[in-house]
């Protein structure tokens, strides 16, 4: 009897320490990856260079972005249907699941991490949750016009000051809402262009940067100086040349940024359009393969690394931020949806879709070190993002 | 030729003509992946709408086959809808569009 129990105890303690010891690693090496077809999210550990987990049943995944709760625990991923998913990424699974409107494209993270707003697209309009517990804390349709028409809402960041920014596509409006006081303000900005069809906020969460696909240039708006109101910059841009087709939409990012410049997809034209930041005038437009989609700089602001839309998808092209020179082009393969840069830039991660595999790149000697299987995989998001005002 | 013979020998020339309108079976396979990860980016991948509208066959009752194929072929100005024109052939953007008013089974 005294061995069993001794015996017992031995079991139940080996059991306990292992338990507690396999949940005792970290996130802040880990990314999530999204299988925009099968509703998954695989887990990397970018430190292993493997796939560690697989997240199911998060529904229509085919467009989908992921923010990060404040202690880098748990991802809230917006998916196209509507659903928005708190996900623990240490334990592999969803915490809590809601479908809160017919369509949508994105969300955001409040600056004290207590609200989650998401951008959608039917009804158009942002619904604001509680972090923890995904109750629903405000919801803000997006109407204009005299008769009150809904307008989809993209753009959606957060800004300092408990604010969340957003475009309306179908308006051409900018809204500011502000949530640090008990009852949310809603500040809203008119004819300030075209169809915006994304924006980015500079990562000091200044300034507010809407892309117009309606028309020229992008729409500006300096939270520092809100009574300023939206300015158009890059007004001529474009004028006269005959708009390629876009296949898909570029999407901007704060990521765009490398010094004083921003490097931005230009819409309908195959250049990535370099911005300086102190004077809002274009500096350059560097000619590309292919109309960008994404445009992100290394985290040191050295290089700037471009994806493209349909059909000629399968290429990455690196700009040298100084010289503005294309120094690479390389080809991981059909269909590059995504990437993302490791904190300190040392890793670029590449989803390629159309050969259900992830690849690594070495980005100081553009090896690539590592493949690893994915199903279709699209967005590829870092936990350090948790960290990021406006991502 | 008796009048039999030669009502068999017009169906046998016609049946190509009426074949022809059909995509090969690997051009359809691709045509399906096309309109599902690629027209999917703006009109979802279960065509449920996105950017764009969606693509059901409830969405798009009481719109013409041409205006549907055209809309593919010459994209729809002054909306996000560009042009395939360089992509997709006649016969196959009307094949896509019998798809989509048939429902594309999962």
């Amino acid at each position: 009897m005294t061995i069993f129990l001794r015996l017992a105890s031995l079991v139940l303690l080996v059991t306990i320490a292992t338990s507690v010891w396999a949940n005792t690693r970290g996130t802040g090496d880990l990314a999530l990856v999204v299988e925009r077809a099968d509703g998954c999210l695989l887990v990397l550990d970018t430190t292993a260079k493997s796939i560690i987990g697989k997240i199911e049943g998060l529904g229509d995944l085919s467009h989908a972005s992921i923010v990060y709760s404040r202690d880098g625990r748990y991802a809230y991923v917006f998916g196209r249907d509507g659903g928005l998913s708190k996900v623990d990424i240490l334990k592999h699974h969803i915490v809590k699941r809601l479908v809160q409107a017919g369509n949508s494209i994105g969300g955001a993270i409040s600056q004290d991490g207590r609200l989650i707003a998401v951008a959608n697209y039917t009804p158009g309009g942002i619904k604001v949750f509680d972090a923890a517990t995904l109750a629903l804390v405000a919801d803000i349709p997006a109407e204009y016009g005299a008769e009150g028409e809904r307008s989809k809402v993209v753009g959606l960041v957060d800004a300092p000051g408990q604010r969340f920014v957003f475009s309306l596509f179908d308006a051409g409006e900018i809204w500011v809402a502000d949530f640090s006081t008990s009852t949310p303000q809603i500040h809203k900005y008119t004819e300030i262009g075209r169809q915006p069809y994304d924006a980015l906020i500079s990562p000091d969460g200044r300034y507010y940067i809407a892309g117009l696909f309606g028309e020229n240039g992008m729409a500006l708006l300096d939270l520092w100086h809100l009574d300023q109101g939206v300015h158009r910059i890059l007004p001529d841009y474009g004028k006269g040349q005959e708009k390629l087709p876009v296949y898909k939409m570029p999407h901007l990012e704060g990521w765009a940024m490398a010094g004083r410049y921003a490097f931005v997809p230009a819409v309908g034209q195959h250049e990535v359009l370099v911005i300086d930041t102190d004077t809002w005038q274009q500096r350059a437009a560097i000619p590309v393969q292919g109309q960008p989609v994404f445009v992100m700089a290394r985290p040191d602001g050295r290089e700037v690394w471009v994806n493209f839309s349909h059909p000629l998808n399968d290429t990455l092209q690196v700009i040298d931020a100084e010289t503005l020179e294309i120094t690479d082009t390389l080809q991981p393969g059909k269909a590059v949806l995504h990437m993302e840069f490791s904190p300190r830039g040392e890793q670029l991660w590449v989803s390629v879709r159309d050969e259900d595999r992830l690849e690594l790149y070495d980005t100081a000697t553009r090896e690539q070190l590592t493949t690893l299987p994915a199903r279709k995989p699209s967005g590829i998001f870092m936990t350090a993002r948790a960290h990021k005002i406006g991502l | 030729m008796t009048f039999t013979d030669r009502c068999w020998l017009v169906v046998a020339l016609l049946l190509p003509a009426l074949t022809l309108a059909t995509p090969a079976p690997d051009r359809q396979q691709a045509l399906r992946y096309l309109l599902l990860q690629d027209c999917g980016s703006c009109h979802g991948m279960t065509l449920k709408g996105g950017l764009g509208p969606a693509l059901t066959p409830q969405a798009l009752a009481g719109k013409s086959r041409e205006w549907l194929s055209n809309s593919i072929l010459y994209g729809r100005p002054g909306t996000a809808m560009p042009p395939w024109q360089d992509f997709i052939e006649q016969e196959e953007a009307d094949w896509l569009v019998q798809q989509l008013l048939q429902g594309l089974e999962k």
